[in-house]
């Protein structure tokens, strides 16, 4: 069960980055010419994917006791407060400036571009810093 | 900023076809295993390996490391069959400074995990299960996301 999770775990993975390269996600500059409004494309990307996830969430629960592989469904619950409000900011901020965020950042190693090295290093330094800073 | 000749110069489909295949990763996830697939937490959950500081070693984080290193590389798996499979195999390249890479990252990685949420965690996740705050995150960092970029365009042209 436990190396079926493993499989499944990484088959989803590997689809969501499949995916996240078919959309382009891949290259900062298509993002950044996204926030310019030169090429609304990354809003299909984003209302096609939570499309998806809307419904797989609200009918999975429904139609199946548990998930295939597992004993429940988890929750994550998001709390709107004074650090996801700054956190929220500051992301943007960083987004802007590299036009690189956490899922491309990663995926794009598979395509080669191996320049998000360095938004990849600067995502897990950024991460570091925010963990030794929080009480 | 100008002004463009169509909203989608590139094309439409495939950014279409191409979230569709994002949400479905998310969903097969969650159909599959229960989880909620967000990806900024890696980069919090990986560090509980190597920083014993109590911060890392929450539940949280210990308890999904091994699987969100797994998610991880499924990213890099996914985007290495495009790009063997699909692209010809030309590597990617960006024309970003690397000072920006760097610089925006590190904001990246600090806002999302001060946040709880990224893109995907948020974004998709968030929305995808009509969380508000989530909403409202997206919202915040969408409003200065467009403000900074279209500020270095400004600056540097």
């Amino acid at each position: 069960m436990k190396a079926a999770r493993g499989l499944a775990t990484l088959a989803a993975g590997m689809l969501f980055g499949f995916g996240l390269s078919v959309s382009t996600m891949i290259r900062p500059e298509v993002v950044l010419s996204f926030l310019r409004f030169q090429d609304f494309g990354l809003m299909l990307v984003m209302g096609g994917a939570v499309i998806v996830v809307l419904l797989a969430y609200k009918l999975a629960p429904r139609l199946m006791m548990r998930p295939l592989l597992d004993d429940h469904f988890h929750e994550h619950p998001s709390v709107w407060n004074r650090n996801t409000a700054v956190g929220a900011a500051l992301f943007g901020v960083g987004w802007g400036l590299c036009g690189v965020c956490p899922g491309p950042a990663i995926a794009g190693l598979g395509a080669g571009n191996w320049s998000l090295l360095w938004a990849l290093a600067g995502i897990a330094l950024g991460a570091l810093v925010q963990g030794l800073r929080a009480k | 900023m100008t002004i463009p000749l169509s909203f989608f110069p590139h094309g439409w489909q495939h950014y279409l076809l191409g979230g569709l295949l994002i949400g479905a990763g998310a969903a097969l996830l969650f159909v599959l295993t229960g989880r909620i697939g967000g990806m900024s937490t890696v980069f919090s959950s990986t560090w509980s390996y190597l920083v014993q500081r109590s911060f890392f070693q929450q539940r949280r984080f210990v308890d999904s490391r091994g699987w969100r290193l797994v998610y991880a590389l499924g990213l890099i798996l996914g985007a290495l069959v495009w790009w063997l499979g699909f692209a010809g195999g030309k590597p990617e390249a960006t024309a970003v400074p690397v000072w920006q890479l760097l610089v925006g990252g590190f904001f990246v990685g600090y806002g999302a995990r001060l946040g709880n949420g990224c893109t995907s965690g948020h974004g998709i996740c968030g929305l995808g299960s009509l969380q508000l705050p989530s909403l409202m995150a997206v919202l915040t960092f969408m409003a200065t996301a467009f403000l900074t970029a279209n500020l270095i365009a400004q600056v540097m042209p």
